[in-house]
């Protein structure tokens, strides 16, 4: 069963083609790590699988465990497993990061659990763990969210959502961009431990050295919104070493155009 | 994102909306005459010195002009309403001898339950008057008075009097005047020196009756090193004409005493809400307005604090929101007097669906008040283009070494601030009720935990209607 499953996607931001049809297979519990210049379309992709009401879906489909994704509405998305960490999380003011992720974590449960005082217990003792495995303060529970956090802060508080939502598929834009070297360490060694419970993860990413730990399956490369190439870790390798323009010629050509 | 659903533009108000058939012992002829006063005063046995005043009163009402400075007052009818009406003969300190049509209006509305459950006194006034009073007993051991208004004039009259108009004068305003000369019900509240009360005392209003005026006038003094905190909460069912809330509020915090007063006001939408509180802070002492304006066609209410003692604090913490045919005008007073006083207003309006808030404020601080602190912040969000939010900000300082802030934002919420709650699960109304919260976060987290909740629950609510 494929976890994602995406093809010839189109889509546009501010009636601007953005992606151009995008085919990519995520079988369920495997790490594909998507890599690409900037401006390539790598976050447009993450957003118009989310639902950013921004992002419009021109043509192509998305299923989401053979399900149509692109009909469903965000939260629904979300409840059926889906997560996006943000490239950019914004911050919400007066709302505490405690209290936020309980009411997400009651919003999957139909049964309204909302207020039973034990799984209130549980749920602030998970969270506390979390916070303590990527080495965040506990002080993040109560103030409101991402308000006033660093960079890395913010990253790893995505994280620390993760790990408290529990989601089947991740998207994971630039998870690792701006952490420092501790930090990143802990949030590879994060997502490692997922891949325990068969999480499946699509992986937006700069640097090798995330792509090493993590041992993905595959490697695609996006260029002008397009997967235009799709290998194994080796692939991540050779890039760093010769530069985009190999890469172009390589998987399109001596010419590089990637139109034909 | 927001959608314009008119079917859907109130607070919840069918759990206030409910009418009891008008059951009464006595009421005035309808407007407002020299006679319906005398009467007023007649039905109450009162001193002559109170029926004068009351006089005195309405004559400063009818000359003075209605103001055209706020909202829209021009279909006030003054003659059109009843200025007095007597729900029961007697007011009682037992639930169950109160008349069974009035009893079940304030179970309904949940009141002696949250008796029960988190106050350390209650009332319950039904239309002129306060139809329950009760104090729970240790506090009343202490000397806590905390009695109807007529009661406190009939059975403290001196102290009663000391207090009078002291801090609303009749000629203050126009609606002060008119409360003044046909006043009836409110709390009158003495805390004794160094009486601490930790759980709110209440007061409960309720309008049941059409065109009718309530005109409550409350009272608190706590004296020096006493501590309260004062609830009010206020409903009315929904009718096609308008009725008249106008009370008046006077509370005296002496030396190093504290007090705070909250008001939730969820009146129908067809009240005009015209209220004068204000009060005087001693040297050391603390007041804090937290009042919560969600009902009403029309409030004005501008909470007013008078920082005469040094070192005295003061704070006003409004949230205000107006939906379709409303405007909030309200705002705060500060006055500078003493030395090293500090205050803040922190305001939080929120409109929608052409609703409009406005925020009217004044800073004043007089020549001698040397070494005050004060800030004040103003945000406000607007959930659709059609609402409207305006600022009124005054300041005048006549001490050069006043350290004074003030800030004020407007604006929507984002999309990407939707995006992002619902992108982990939560539905688009509940998103927005969270982000409505969170901005009005500052004044929920002052509220007794059972009013945070209820708010919550109302702006959940609210926010369900606005998401196709
Ligand atoms: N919200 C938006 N508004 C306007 N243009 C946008 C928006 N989002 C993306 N774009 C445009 O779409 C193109 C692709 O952007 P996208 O963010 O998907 O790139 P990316 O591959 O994630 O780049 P990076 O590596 O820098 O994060 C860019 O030209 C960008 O300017
Ligand atoms: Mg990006």
């Amino acid at each position: 069963m494929n976890a994602l499953s995406i093809k010839s996607l189109k889509s546009s931001v501010e009636e601007k083609t953005i992606l151009n049809g995008v085919d990519l297979e995520l079988p369920e519990g495997e790490i594909h790590i998507i890599m690409g210049p900037n401006g390539s379309g790598k976050s447009t992709l993450a957003n118009t699988l989310m639902g950013h009401p921004k992002y419009k879906n021109i043509e192509g489909e998305a299923l989401l465990f053979g399900e149509d994704l692109l009909s469903m509405k965000v939260d629904e998305r979300a409840r059926k497993g889906l997560f996006l960490a943000f490239q950019y999380p914004v911050e919400i003011e007066g709302v505490a990061l405690g209290h936020f992720l309980y009411s997400a974590l009651s919003a999957r449960s139909e049964s309204g659990e909302k207020k039973d005082p034990k799984k209130i217990l549980q749920f602030r003792n998970s969270l506390k763990d979390s916070l303590s495995i990527l080495d965040l303060s506990q002080d993040f529970i109560n103030r409101s969210l991402n308000v006033g956090a660093s960079g890395g802060e913010k990253k790893r508080l995505e994280v620390a959502q993760i790990m408290t939502l529990k989601p089947k598929v991740v998207l994971l834009d630039e998870i690792d961009s701006g952490l420092d070297i501790d930090s990143s360490k802990l949030v590879a060694k994060a997502i490692k431990d997922m891949r325990k419970d068969k999480i499946s993860a699509l992986i937006i990413t700069h640097y090798p050295r995330i792509i090493d730990y993590l041992e993905p399956e595959k490697v695609h490369i996006m260029a002008q919104g397009k997967i235009i190439c799709s290998r194994g870790i080796e692939l991540a390798h050779d890039l760093e070493k010769k530069g985009y323009d190999w890469v172009l010629k390589e998987c399109c050509g001596e010419n590089g155009d990637i139109d034909g | 994102m927001v959608e314009n659903n008119k079917d859907n533009f109130s607070f919840n108000q069918e759990k206030y909306d409910f009418k009891d058939a008008e059951k009464y012992v006595y009421k005035t002829t309808k407007g407002l005459s020299r006679e319906v006063v005398e009467e007023i005063s007649r039905q109450k046995k009162e001193p002559k010195w109170m029926l004068d005043i009351r006089l005195k009163a309405l004559d400063v009402f009818l000359k003075k002009p209605t103001p055209l400075w706020g909202g829209d007052l021009s279909s006030l009818d003054y003659d059109s309403y009843t200025y007095y009406i007597k729900p029961s003969e007697k007011k009682s300190e037992n639930w169950e001898e109160i008349p069974e049509n009035i009893k079940k209006t304030f179970d309904k509305l949940g009141v002696p339950e949250a008796e029960r459950k988190f106050l350390a006194g209650l009332g319950a006034q039904y239309e002129s008057e306060m139809v329950y009073h009760s104090i729970r007993e240790d506090l009343a051991k202490k000397g806590v008075i905390f009695l109807d208004t007529e009661s406190g004039l009939r059975e403290y009259p001196e102290l009663f009097r000391e207090y009078f108009t002291k801090l609303v004068p009749i000629e203050d305003n126009k609606f002060a005047a008119l409360n003044t000369a046909c006043w009836s019900g409110g709390s009158f509240i003495y805390i004794p020196k160094g009486v601490e009360i930790d759980i709110p005392l209440q007061a409960y209003f309720r309008i049941n009756s059409e065109r009718m005026g309530q005109f409550e006038r409350t009272i608190i003094v706590a004296d020096e090193g006493a501590k309260l905190h004062y609830i009010e909460g206020c409903t009315a069912p929904q009718y096609s004409t308008l009725s008249l809330h106008t009370g008046v509020i006077e509370i005296f915090v002496r030396k190093n005493a504290k007090v705070r007063y909250t008001t939730i006001q969820n009146w129908a939408r067809n009240i005009y809400n015209l209220v004068t509180q204000r009060s005087m802070v001693e040297e050391g002492g603390s007041m804090e307005w937290v009042d919560g304006n969600l009902g009403s066609k029309l409030t004005m209410k501008y909470p007013a604090i008078y920082l005469i003692g040094d070192n005295a604090k003061g704070k006003i913490l409004s949230i205000t929101f107006a939906t379709e045919a409303q405007h909030q005008d309200a705002g705060g007073k500060i006055i500078h007097k003493g030395k090293n006083t500090s205050s803040s207003i922190v305001s939080k309006s929120i409109s929608r669906f052409s609703g409009r808030c406005s925020y009217r404020g004044l800073v004043k601080i007089l020549k001698g008040a040397t070494g005050v602190k004060s800030s004040v912040k103003c945000d406000a969000l607007m959930l659709d283009e059609k609402s409207r939010s305006d600022t009124y900000p005054t300041m005048q300082v006549e001490e050069e070494d006043a350290v004074i802030s003030h800030e004020a934002t407007v604006g929507k919420i984002s999309d990407d601030v939707i995006h992002y709650i619902m992108s982990r699960g939560i539905k688009e109304s509940d998103a927005q009720a969270m982000v409505v919260m969170g901005f009005i976060e500052q004044f929920a987290k002052e509220l007794p935990m059972e009013y945070a909740v209820e708010l919550n629950r109302l702006i959940q609510l609210e926010m369900e209607g606005s998401v196709g």
